[in-house]
């Protein structure tokens, strides 16, 4: 297994107040993201584990490109991966970002 | 634009375990148990490189159905084909244990599972036999365990085995219970035995609509979630006492099933004894369709399973 962590500083607070939220399932070419919101408003954090090795840039250049176009501030985001392609992780990302717009 | 959908139009099959749980029970009455938060995963798979998921394949928890209290657990069939590991089992056996302390009107759980997880098999073994201490000690306190199966795992292996000890069962036609599955049957008896990737076969041998005709299931539903609210709204209220008079009638019942079709070498065959008209009609069968054939069908409805 390989643990990646990406640390971010973002511009503003993830918009909702919904304090958690899980999308996906862990299988072969899918993934589960846990959104919490747990952090100061102005950073976000992103842990990996994943079976496939040797993947750092791609993941590094995914999650980049998920907090500028987000701005995810105050979430703490944790992945479990199955194997899944850099679409399918952006894909993820953004329906998790989306479950935590709602209200509490 | 806004989309409206409703939920429980959606397939039981294609559904997540927390789609499942969210639609099953009465609107934002759901409240897990161990979350995923909680991070409960299991201590066995980092050791052989696979990956975790954070709720251990298993939703548990409390809600209402129709307005009265129930536990739920629900299996999530595509993490590591549903099955049971340590801890997935151990929220399942302290759910059925809070049961007897908290007395709701039922526990349901929503099998989709091919078993023991090999990775952490003596693990998962032993759970299924502490599950089914639970649901005899929870059915025995008076609290009716309502299986309901229709996922694309099916019920299999350690799963198919608990299934049986449940007081009433729901199954959709996708749904399939079973102790040894298609590849299991193949790899030891050959596939003149069993032809597994023969769907046709798997399907009127272990699927829900033979196990509804059989009255191994209690009620056969469309693969929609409302559709299995539905039926365990009816269960719920129609599960059958716990005493020595089920057991021994239940016994009665499987040796005069052993007797009748012991002999059959296929589905079929038994259909046609049960009183169906035209067996080979039975797999291609509309839902409201084969509710009426079964419905005509004694075998289908008896309080022992």
């Amino acid at each position: 297994m390989e643990t990646l962590h990406f640390r971010h500083s973002t511009q503003k607070a993830a918009s909702g107040s919904k304090p958690m939220a899980i999308t996906g399932v862990v299988a072969s070419g899918n993934l589960e993201v846990l959104l919490e919101r747990v952090l100061p408003p102005d950073a976000c954090e992103v842990a990996i584990e994943t079976p496939v090795g040797g993947y750092g840039d791609v993941w590094e250049a995914v999650v980049a490109d998920f907090v500028a176009r987000t701005q995810p501030g105050g979430l703490r985001i944790s992945i479990n991966d199955g194997g899944a392609r850099p679409d399918t992780v952006s894909l993820r990302l953004a329906q998790g970002a989306r479950l935590m717009e709602a209200s509490a | 634009m806004r989309i409206v959908t409703d939920p429980g139009s959606q397939s039981w099959y294609e559904a997540s375990a927390r789609q499942r749980i969210a639609a099953l029970v009465d609107a934002g009455t759901f409240e897990e148990f161990l979350g995923p938060a909680e991070r409960a995963m299991s201590p066995h798979l980092p050791l052989f490189d696979l990956p975790r998921a954070f709720d251990d394949g298993i939703v548990v928890g409390r809600g209402k159905l129709d307005g009265r209290p129930v536990l739920v657990a629900a299996q999530e069939g595509r993490f590591m084909g549903g099955a049971f590991g340590e801890i997935h089992g151990a929220k399942l056996v302290g759910l059925l244990r809070a049961a007897i302390a908290s007395k709701p009107a039922a526990v349901l759980i929503l099998f989709d599972t091919g078993g023991v997880r090999l990775q952490e098999a003596n693990a998962g073994e032993t759970a299924i036999a502490e599950t089914m201490r639970a649901i005899v000690d929870a059915r025995a306190a008076g609290i009716p365990v309502i299986g309901l199966i229709g996922g694309r795992a099916g019920c299999y292996g350690g799963g198919g085995l608990i299934a049986g000890t449940c007081s009433r069962l729901a199954v959709s036609e996708s749904g399939r219970i079973s102790v040894s599955g298609p590849e299991v049957i193949e790899t030891n008896k050959g596939a003149e035995e069993f032809d597994s990737r023969d769907r046709a076969l798997v399907w009127r041998t272990m699927g829900g609509k033979h196990r509804r005709l059989t009255g191994a299931a209690d009620a056969y539903c469309a693969d929609t979630v409302a559709a299995f609210r539905e039926a365990a709204i009816t269960l719920v209220g129609t599960a059958p006492a716990f005493d020595l008079a089920t057991l021994e009638a239940e016994q009665a019942r499987l040796e005069a099933r052993v007797k009748r079709f012991g002999d059959c070498r296929d589905a079929t065959e038994i259909w046609a004894r049960l009183g169906v008209n035209d067996p080979d009609a039975v797999p291609a069968m509309t839902d409201a369709a084969f509710a009426k054939t079964a419905s005509s069908v004694t075998e289908a409805s008896h309080d022992a399973r």
